[in-house]
């Protein structure tokens, strides 16, 4: 399952809901059976649809959180209050259920240990979930390049993939947090928004042209990257996805 | 309700580009194109003229309905009364480069208005404010948001969601989604 | 709800032109400028997606769903490779 997908034909099928996992209050992670799925890279997306008794029809873009490496297919869902697509992911799906997806879908934002580094990854909210993705394969390959991400999240709680993180720190990566609305008293981590000072701090100076990912909602995106350009990054370094609305 | 349609307690917001924000200052609206003598209204000479408040249903193509809708602003027939024209067709422009096109006769009589106000506020500019047409009686994508004048044409010359494969008329009654129904 | 990029509509232009699209390079035909589709700024709450020059603003593409089928008129995109290439 290492192998990067080969672009062809992109239909949709119906995949198999193997478990769901509780990540955080508003996120859960759906493991996925699709029939035919012939490996992706990190970075890449599903398209998933739904289909009302009415025939009405309404389709979302998902990140997958799984690595190429993996077995399974996962995607992790944000459930948002007045979401048409995310609160049935997250509320009404059960195993055994079967969901329409189409992937793997995306050839720009997209990493693999071919492209070098250093890798500096920059996740707004639930826009970490492409970056689970990278670093789990970061971690599975020869890992010659440095890998770094800065996460912003509003809380502790609403952090995804803790446990994970920490795993894959302990594979030399250097995952960063950074807490907006709330943060524990004994918080070691950063505080604030990504601003300017902050990615002074965190990314490495311009002369080591580093390759950057930012992914989260489009405001989030949009001010990280103009920052960074603004202090010297080769915009053609820098790559961006940006979600539609989530919790941060 | 027209078929195919579904109340909605929201008002949806459905934009195909950035909300112009357009201050009233710098508002004006045009009657142009093929009248003998173009007229222009800037925003107080605009909300001087004699104003309606009407109770409408506006349908979204998009098939989202929602009912008693109230609104204020000036009948299109008050602002056809300042031009002589033998057009039949027109353009309505907007803000942002929108456009779509309705026979004369679909605006006139009672049937469209240039509405700034919503359910007793000022427009909201993600609803179209300053102001918007109305046209009840049709799609709402006939009832052009940040709309800024009236070209009238003697040939129908279809607006952007036309040209993009909706319907030219869009009845909803008729459910006249895309072109061919 | 903010605009979103390119990468948004990944799926409906693979199916369109049969491959993936968002590493192609194209030139708006309003301005000049060049971009890859994965930086175009994309509308997608409207009766169809509506996709932006970030430059200038203008439409160069638009998506739309007529009784199930996807119709894409990407004409003020001036693509330089073809589809596919990248």
């Amino acid at each position: 399952m290492a192998r990067a997908a080969i672009p062809g034909r992109l239909t949709w099928q119906l995949g198999r809901v193997v478990e769901l996992v509780d990540e955080t209050p508003r996120c859960k992670s759906l493991v996925l059976e699709p029939p035919d799925w012939r490996g992706h890279r990190a970075g890449q997306h599903v398209d998933v649809r739904l289909t009302a008794e009415d025939g009405y029809q309404a389709e979302r873009s998902y990140s997958i959180a799984s690595a190429p490496e993996d077995e399974q297919l996962v995607l992790t869902v944000e459930r948002l209050e007045d979401g048409e697509v995310s609160p049935y992911l997250t509320d009404q799906l059960r195993p055994g259920d079967e969901l329409e997806l189409r992937g793997p879908i995306g050839g720009y934002f997209v990493w693999e240990s071919s492209q070098g580094g250093p890798l500096l990854m920059i996740a707004g909210g639930s826009g970490v979930v492409p970056f689970r993705a990278m670093l789990r394969d970061w971690g599975a390959g020869a890992r010659e390049v440095p890998a770094r991400l800065l996460y912003s999240s509003r809380t502790l709680e609403d952090v995804i993939y803790r446990n994970e993180f920490e795993r894959v720190a302990e594979k030399g990566a250097d995952v960063q947090l950074t807490l907006t609305r709330q943060w524990p008293a004994d918080w070691r981590g950063h505080r604030g928004r990504v601003d300017r000072d902050l990615l002074a701090e965190v990314a490495w100076p311009p002369h080591q042209r580093p390759l950057i990912y930012i992914c989260g909602p489009t405001a989030f995106v949009e001010a990280v990257a103009e920052a960074l350009v603004e202090a010297g990054h080769e915009p053609g370094r820098i790559k961006t996805e940006r979600f539609g609305p989530t919790g941060t | 309700m027209p078929p195919g349609q579904y109340i909605t307690p929201d008002f949806p917001v459905l934009s195909a580009g950035p909300t112009p924000h357009t201050p009233v200052q710098a508002w004006s609206f045009t009657l142009g194109g093929a009248v003998d003598e173009p007229v222009s209204w800037t925003w107080e000479e605009f909300i001087a003229l004699p104003a309606e408040t009407v109770t409408v249903d506006i349908n979204c193509v998009t098939k989202w309905s929602k009912l008693g809708t109230t609104w204020t602003g000036v009948s299109v027939d008050t602002l056809l009364d300042a031009v002589q024209t033998e057009a039949e067709y027109l353009t309505a422009w907007s803000d942002g480069d929108y456009t779509t096109n309705l026979p004369l006769d679909d605006v006139r009589d009672g049937k469209a208005w240039v509405a700034y106000e919503y359910d007793g506020e000022p427009l909201e500019p993600e609803h179209g404010g300053p102001a918007r047409l109305l046209v009840p009686h049709l799609y709402f994508w006939k009832s052009a948001k940040w709309v800024r004048g009236l070209t009238l044409t003697p040939d129908d010359e279809p607006g952007f969601w036309e040209t993009h494969g909706y319907h030219n008329y869009g009845d909803p009654w008729l459910e006249q989604r895309y072109q061919g129904d | 709800m903010e605009p979103l990029d390119g990468n948004a509509i990944a799926g409906p232009l693979f199916e369109h032109f049969g491959a993936e699209m968002t590493t192609t390079i194209g030139r708006c035909a309003h301005c000049g400028t060049r971009a890859q589709v994965a930086e175009l700024v994309v509308y997608m709450r409207a009766p169809g997606t509506v996709v932006r020059c970030r430059h200038c603003g203008n439409v160069v593409m638009v998506l739309v769903q007529i009784r199930g089928e996807l119709r894409v008129d990407s004409s003020a995109f001036r693509m330089e490779q073809a589809p596919g290439e990248s």
